[in-house]
């Protein structure tokens, strides 16, 4: 799957994200920008949701940027695939 | 007589201050002092180096302070509580020396019996007469209560009261006299009222914030101790303040008339003297304008000086007269010690307060707290910083379950027979972890940027600088 265009998911209300996500080339893989209010306690975490969203949806090149307010796993999946579904 | 110095900069002359001494400032103008600011800007125009500060508060309008650390005007703090850039620069190792950090009652027993020694005590007064008679409520920046200013007045060597308001010989009410203040300085503006005293404090719509205040009015019931003459103090924010307000809603429907309540005063315990629900506020500080009028005008709403609120070593304060206190935390460890003073990555943004007097004192200590803010679990194996420590703590309440402390067996069991959702604390941290994710615990330096004292006087814990915060 490829993302086509630019889009963006979610807001920045407390325990929400905001997923901003750009097409790249063919073979320029994943580009993951992760800010999180939470960083040094989750950041590795969501980076690993973030990841795992793209791969089952096939993403292979994209750039993504994540303005994380403290949200909960199954809130990041949301966002991502919303993201990702507006971008096909 | 007249004690009023052509300046500020004359004050400070007279007073004699010199290098390495301590000066003394109060808090009740918050984060609309200018005084502080104002002080140091003089001082270091003056070429004077060394000094020691101890602030009862410092906020993030005292954000100056940094450039006087830099400059060497600097050289320690005394707080106990400090909030803004100037907090953080101290959380990244700007000072050599680490700050103390003590409690609203522990300032007052280091001043009183020595440990705290103060040279030049700054009294901001928002009304004073030529003499030095000052009171907190005129004036166009009127904080209401100066208990907290009142240890300082009358232990410190000098005392220059700062006032922006000088009324005619003699001025009254009097909070301090003019038998503790060596000279009067007329300032064009002490503070900005904005910053000091809120409109309006409202208790919170937050529905979760209310769940977990109904569950600590549960709390309140089912110990026992709502009954006539029942006193307490809560917070001025979030599920504390709605703590009080559903107090209230039980005291009027069993027909319960309070004895007093304490604290930090807002208008909502206002409303409750006003409506006859307690019979006497015992205030050290307002919190908004509501709470100034009422002191101003209403006998039953007392002035008392930080000591008579909290000082463990006088015969006797007010704290060991409370029922109910109803606190918040940052951090909640599984021994129940609690941290309000640095935040989760260690950087500082608080301190006690009366925290962890008014846990010491109370009957019943109640923390609340949502289990989750912002992803981070409130529940830990350990806080970064213990401020109260977890045998002066009884219930921790929480949108999800009320835990007690386990050394409360009776509390626990009347609890449970109230049919209130009581958990083991280790089950709320698991529950809180099962949603999150277990957090990673951030690491820290060797450095100690930070004193924690206990209000008796002990270490009861150090702060350190955290690692990659040099920014």
């Amino acid at each position: 799957m490829k993302i086509l265009r630019q889009t963006r998911a979610g807001s920045l209300e407390s325990n929400d994200l905001m997923v901003v996500m750009k097409p790249l080339g063919d073979r320029e893989g994943i580009k993951l920008e992760i800010n999180s209010i939470v960083q040094n306690q989750y950041g590795d975490r969501i980076r690993e949701v973030v990841t795992e969203v793209l791969k089952r949806n096939g993403i292979m090149d994209a750039y993504i940027m994540i303005q994380d307010r403290g949200a909960l796993d199954c809130t990041i999946k949301a966002r991502v695939e919303t993201a990702i579904k507006r971008g096909l | 007589m007249n004690k009023v110095a052509a300046s500020l900069r004359k004050a400070i002359e007279l007073s004699e201050l010199k290098d390495g001494m301590t000066i003394s400032f109060h808090h009740h103008l918050r984060n609309g002092d200018y005084v502080v600011n104002m002080v140091l800007d003089e001082i270091s125009k003056m070429g004077i180096r060394d000094i020691n500060v101890a602030a009862s508060s410092l906020f993030p309008v005292h954000e100056s302070l940094i450039q006087n650390i830099k400059d060497g005007v600097i050289i320690g703090l005394d707080v106990n509580y400090m909030s803004g850039p100037l907090a953080r620069a101290v959380s990244h190792g700007i000072l050599d020396k680490p700050v103390t950090f003590r409690s609203h009652g522990g300032r007052p027993r280091a001043i009183h019996e020595g440990s705290l020694k103060i040279d030049v005590a700054f009294i901001a007064a928002p009304s004073s007469d030529a003499m030095g008679n000052i009171n907190g409520v005129e004036g166009p920046s009127a904080c209401g209560s100066l208990g907290y200013a009142i240890p300082d007045a009358l232990c410190a060597k000098k005392v220059i009261a700062v006032t922006d308001y000088l009324v005619p010989y003699p001025n009254s009410p009097i909070s301090i006299d003019q038998t503790l203040v060596d000279w009067v300085v007329k300032v064009d503006s002490i503070g900005d009222p904005s910053g000091i005293v809120s409109g309006t404090t409202r208790v919170t719509k937050d529905p979760i914030g209310h769940i977990i205040a109904g569950y600590a009015a549960e709390v309140i019931q089912a110990s026992g101790l709502l009954k006539e003459g029942i006193s307490f103090q809560t917070g001025a924010g979030g599920a504390s303040l709605a703590t009080a307000f559903h107090l209230k809603e039980k005291m009027i429907a069993k027909g319960i008339k309070g004895s007093f309540g304490m604290g930090g005063i807002t208008g909502f315990f206002v409303d409750m003297l006003e409506e006859g629900l307690v019979e006497k506020l015992i205030d050290v500080q307002c919190f908004d304008l509501d709470a100034v009028k009422s002191i101003k005008n209403n006998p039953d709403h007392v002035e008392v000086s930080g000591s008579f609120y909290a000082n463990p070593g006088v015969k006797g304060c007010a704290v060991d007269n409370l029922d109910v206190v109803v606190l918040g935390a940052t951090e909640i460890d599984t021994q129940f010690n609690v941290n309000v003073l640095t935040d989760s990555n260690g950087i500082i943004m608080g301190g006690s307060g009366g925290h962890s007097d008014t846990a010491a004192g109370a009957k019943l200590t109640i923390i609340v707290a949502n289990l989750l803010r912002s992803r981070l679990p409130i529940v830990l194996d350990k806080v970064i910083t213990k401020v109260t420590p977890g045998d002066t703590v009884d219930v921790l309440v929480t949108e999800r379950g009320v835990a007690v402390n386990p050394q409360r067996k009776e509390l626990m069991d009347s609890l449970k027979d109230a049919k209130l959702p009581v958990m083991d604390i280790e089950e709320l941290k698991a529950a809180a972890e099962k949603i999150a994710g277990k957090p990673r615990e951030i690491s820290f330096t060797d450095q100690v940027v930070g004193i924690v004292e206990y209000r008796d006087g002990s270490i009861i814990d150090k702060i350190y600088k955290p690692t990659g915060s040099e920014r």
